[in-house]
């Protein structure tokens, strides 16, 4: 038999989200998501499935593309986070947006963040990618609304968008 | 019922000595975390029974991959991107960097990492097979040294395996003697991306004027254990690919994989596309042997 569990004690945890310096108090295992979500109240990154299967928690941690449901934030002690809150600077967001507009990308919207991060997590590796690229690039995220085949003419075009500028 | 935080303890011992000190004293208390793919699936879930955690994600000598003239050797918690990226990886052991294509998508490929799929030891994880027909070996290490042991007798039954509770993968060592090998990777499933597999075929094979001079086949998601087909190999060797011998290997197949049932599919289906898999091996095999 383990001995009675005694209850963990929270640590601090130190990491830059969106390019400021945060710390927190925290249990080690709990899911970075919540924390995000709960002591930061950056709401952007949804809970989908729990289990890294969804893709709507998608966060970048030290410019990964990450499911933050998946992450304790223990892990993440001095890391560098962007959420979907931190984007809207990035010379990416704009052709972005008003792709997924035009092309009706979004429907309800609980995917749309973490689309948006992997779009720019793709992007940023392959500028000019080919539509199997997107595919697969965007593979970890489910959308129950468009059928996907919007989203992926939205990042062709963004990407376009981007090369003409 | 989800997880209460407050119940679970994480540590962070951030080098590689002083995380098996915490495992030789109290070797049965913890569970190794690395990306966290699987184990956090289980946490999420309320399934978790081992309470305390030990942070492997950060060790700097488990993130390595060394390149020598006759092995390459991946440190444990290597990630799927890792391994797609690295070029040794990507030209001479193609089986195995795709396979780190088809492990979840993007973001799982950034976290989730070979030794993790090898300790979970999940019958359909993708990358199992492609170690069995590279003859991978595993460095496993603990407080009280290190040991090498041949991946073909890492996995004992369903989800078990050699690994002692003080012990870590350190490593896993791939021969590098199969670069002229044709290969042939290939998984079924529900879907293409992010499906778990219902069968899955690692195969390397050699060819002149006709003739099998070697084949390597393993299976996964069939049995308990990710699975070397020895005897369909031995009834391959030497012989000319023609019809019959196709058939043969199908029969062979179906025989020496005991299939299993579960909820992704059942123990017929997986033995009749297995044996497709194979026969598709044995096609690709002839084309590119034809003027070799």
């Amino acid at each position: 038999m383990s001995p009675p569990l005694e209850k963990a004690a929270k640590c601090e945890v130190s990491f830059i989200v969106n390019g400021e310096a945060k710390k927190v108090l925290a249990h080690p295992m709990e899911r970075l998501l919540d924390v995000l979500r709960n002591d930061l109240g950056l709401t952007g990154a949804k809970e989908g499935c729990g289990e890294g299967e969804c893709g709507s928690c998608s966060v970048l941690l030290d410019g990964m593309l990450v499911n933050s449901c998946l992450i304790p934030v223990a892990q993440a002690n001095g890391a560098s986070i962007v959420t979907i809150e931190g984007m809207s600077a990035h010379d990416l967001m704009k052709p972005l947006q008003e792709a997924f507009l035009e092309c009706g990308g979004a429907q309800c919207g609980i995917c749309t963040p973490g689309m948006i991060l992997a779009a720019v997590h793709l992007l940023e590796k392959k500028p000019e990618p080919a539509l199997a690229d997107i595919q697969e690039g965007l593979a970890g995220n489910l959308c129950r609304c468009t059928g996907y085949m919007q989203i992926f003419e939205a990042v062709t075009r963004a990407a376009r968008q981007r090369a003409a500028q | 019922m989800r997880a209460d935080p407050a119940e679970y303890r994480l540590v962070s011992p951030g080098n590689l000595q002083a995380a098996l000190s915490l495992l030789a004293g109290e070797p049965a208390q913890w569970l190794p975390i690395a990306g966290g793919t699987d184990v956090m699936v289980l946490y999420s879930a309320g399934k978790l029974s081992n309470r305390n955690l030990i942070n492997i994600w950060n060790i700097p000598e488990l993130r390595q991959i060394e390149v020598s003239s006759d092995a390459i050797s991946i440190g444990a918690a290597c990630t799927y991107t890792a391994l797609r990226q690295h070029e040794i990886v990507s030209r001479e052991f193609p089986l195995l960097a795709t396979a780190a294509s088809w492990t979840g998508g993007i973001a799982n490929q950034n976290r989730g990492t070979l030794g993790g799929n090898i300790a979970n030891a999940s019958p359909a994880a993708d990358s199992l097979p492609a170690l069995l027909v590279y003859d991978a070996e595993l460095t496993l290490i603990s407080a009280r040294g290190e040991r090498r042991v041949a991946y073909r007798n890492f996995h004992t039954s369903y989800k078990q395996t050699v690994l002692a509770a003080d012990e870590l993968i350190l490593d896993i060592s791939l021969p590098r003697r199969f670069s002229g090998y044709i290969s042939h990777a290939r998984k079924v499933g529900a879907r293409n991306a992010q499906a778990i597999s219902k069968v899955c075929l690692a195969a390397l094979g050699q060819i002149s004027h006709g003739t099998i001079r070697e084949v390597r086949l393993a299976v996964g998601s069939i049995a308990p254990v990710p699975l070397r087909l020895n005897e369909t190999e031995r009834l391959l060797t030497g012989k000319r690919i023609e019809p019959a011998l196709v058939g043969a290997a199908r029969t062979i197949v179906s025989m020496e994989i005991r299939p299993i049932d579960d909820i992704r599919s059942t123990a017929r289906y997986r033995s009749v596309v297995a044996g497709n898999l194979v026969a598709e091996f044995l096609e690709k095999l002839a084309a590119e042997g034809a003027d070799a």
